[in-house]
């Protein structure tokens, strides 16, 4: 297995030069989504607490580092922790507010949609940081800037991402926090009545989770060069990055990587093909139908049923 | 701030609530019978102004006629969601159905877009020409008959609840699923009943409110959200807190239009949404917290 995983590695980081720029970009969105989507998965994955409202995360990391380096002329290798931190405090509010209170399944979803909806007003709203315009950040290929001129820079820097953030979630799962957020999952009143402080491990969740995915704010807005209020604080990339996890196996470590390996380019290939015949939006349909066969025939996600199969042959 | 402008929003929120009464009474129903959240509800909605688009662009129906044909289409598709897919998980967690819901969601919203296309539609309806002038304020005549109506359909089905052998056994069914199945109910008929009743309440009230609403496929998200925040907020289940928090809710909404700014209305329910979450989660008029 370890192995394996050093030729993936291996062949993931000679792979830019190989195949065209194109695939390139589309490699570049499954690693983005994946680090994503392994950042939800740690609340919404290992703890059981279903975020809906994480686009709040990337759009507060995305627009602090761009309006710190556009105002500031701080750079967004800085930026980025700064987004983090910001994104962490949101998600420190939120965790306090729904945990603190008891809300679960339902009420926690709306809580945290609530709270990006909140977001996506103000970000409207205020003219100070663009309002309904948004904002647009000026290429200028300074890598101090975190901008490249080469494609194959931002496949570096997301693939780094990824595993960086696989990694973390492959240590805690190792360690007794990991334990902690799965028994929260399976059962969180057995879980306290053996004296573990489920508040604060679900807050640590959040926390932890919120500060991963606003760092990946800051290569939203630099590798987009543009931050629209709507599609950055909006409920469809929410989606997005409940999605991937919970088809590839939410609570696993290798489930947001394979969920972004399905169904990233998936979309891309739908999108390519049925923009074709002037569909737009089918393939959010063939998202739909997938979500739908996910919950009723592999209720656990892909990794598992893949891992169940593996064995099965061996 | 102008007195006028103030009765004049009031007013308006007031007419426009009883749309939004209308919408969260059906999702309130499904979720008080078999305790699952229809994430699909502003699509349905969205829907029922598509049919109701149809109806007028192709028949010449008017969409205040045209909106019982849209209730009897949202009833026959609620009933086949329930059938094919939420009658296999309506004992999984909650996470599961949610996700299930969101993909119907997204199947609905999609599939409309690929119909429709991305432009805003609003349905032309004769009746809605005139205004009414009540003192110093004056009132659309199509937002009178919206509200009329849907107040209409509301009793109806407040009565179809409170007389009839299915709606007794739905409220039986929500009341208690064990007790309901010991003395005889048919609970599996009753689930579908309920989920096509509520798909149907969803679909008149997109009809209703198609002459005065502006409405795209992406539309569907936001009512949907608007939905639950009224849910929420009059209590999960409850039948006169969905009905309250419709009012209530849309009245909020055109304060915040008039006070804030009318892009920053949404600000005020979600405040609302929050405050009622934290202080009193079973909502103004529910019983118990889930």
């Amino acid at each position: 297995m370890k192995l394996f995983l050093l030729l993936a590695v291996a062949a993931l980081a000679v792979l830019p030069w190989i195949v065209g720029s194109y695939l390139v970009t589309v490699m570049i969105f499954i690693f983005f989504y994946a680090y994503l989507g392994q950042a939800w998965n740690i609340v919404g994955g290992y703890a059981g607490q279903l975020s809906a409202g994480h686009a709040a995360f990337v759009g507060i990391g995305g627009y602090a580092s761009a309006l710190l380096s556009m105002r500031l002329g701080v750079s967004p290798w800085i930026g980025m922790w700064i987004g983090g931190v910001l994104a962490a405090a949101l998600g420190a509010v939120i965790g306090y507010l729904g945990f603190r209170f008891g809300l679960r399944g339902f009420y926690f979803v709306l809580l945290t949609v609530a709270f990006a909806e909140i977001c996506r007003v103000i970000a409207l709203n205020v003219d100070a940081v663009g309002g309904a315009l948004g904002l647009y950040i000026t290429f200028t290929g300074n890598p101090r800037q975190f901008q490249f001129q080469d494609n194959r820079a931002y496949y570096y820097v997301a693939l780094v991402l990824m595993l960086a953030a696989t990694a973390l979630v492959r240590a805690l799962e190792q360690r007794r926090f990991g334990a902690y957020l799965t028994a929260i999952r399976q059962d969180e009143s057995a879980c306290e009545a053996l004296g573990v402080d489920t508040l604060r491990v679900k807050m640590l969740a959040m926390v932890l989770s919120s500060f991963l995915t606003g760092v990946g704010g800051t290569f939203y807005a630099f590798y987009l060069f543009s931050l629209q209020p709507n599609a950055v604080f909006g409920i469809p990339l929410s989606v997005e990055i409940v999605i991937r996890p919970i088809v590839g196996g939410a609570g696993t470590v290798m489930g947001p990587i394979l969920g972004s390996f399905i169904l990233s380019p998936l979309a891309e290939i739908s999108r390519t093909y049925f923009a074709q015949g002037g569909w737009t939006g089918a393939h959010l349909i063939v998202y739909g139908l997938l979500l739908i066969a996910v919950v009723l025939f592999l209720p656990q996600g892909a990794y598992p049923a893949l891992r169940r199969l593996a064995r099965r042959g061996a | 701030m102008d007195p006028t402008l103030v009765g004049q929003g009031l007013l308006s929120g007031f007419l426009f609530g009883g749309v939004y009464s209308l919408m969260a009474v059906g999702l309130t129903l499904i979720f008080g019978v078999m305790r699952v959240v229809n994430f699909a509800h502003g699509d349905m909605m969205v829907w029922g102004m598509y049919l109701a688009w149809l109806l007028s662009v192709r028949a010449g129906i008017d969409p205040y006629v045209g909106f019982v044909g849209c209730a009897a289409v949202l009833f026959m598709l609620g009933l086949v969601i329930q059938r094919g897919l939420v009658e296999r998980i309506v004992d999984a967690p909650h996470e599961m159905q949610i996700l299930l819901m969101l993909g119907v969601a997204l199947v609905l919203e999609n599939a409309a877009l690929v119909a429709f296309g991305p432009d805003p539609a609003r349905v032309r309806s004769p009746l809605s020409q005139g205004t009414v002038w009540i003192g110093p304020l004056f009132v659309d005549v199509a937002r009178l008959l919206t509200f009329g109506l849907a107040m209409i359909l509301t009793a109806a089905l407040w009565l179809f609840l409170a007389r009839t052998d299915l709606g007794r056994s739905m409220r039986a069914a929500a009341d208690n699923p064990y007790g309901a199945r010991v003395i005889g109910t048919d609970v599996r008929r009753v689930y579908a009943a309920a989920f096509g009743v509520g798909a149907a309440c969803v679909g008149a009230a997109g009809a209703l409110v198609s002459p005065i609403l502006p409405f795209q496929p992406a539309s569907g998200l936001g009512l949907s959200v608007t939905s639950f925040n009224i849910v929420i907020i009059g209590g999960m289940g409850s039948l006169p807190g969905a009905f309250a928090g419709g009012i209530l809710v849309s009245v909020a909404e055109s304060m915040g239009a008039v006070f804030l700014s009318p892009s920053m209305k949404e600000l005020v329910s979600f405040g609302l949404l929050i405050a009622i979450l934290l202080f009193r989660p079973a909502g103004l008029f529910g019983r118990t917290a889930a």
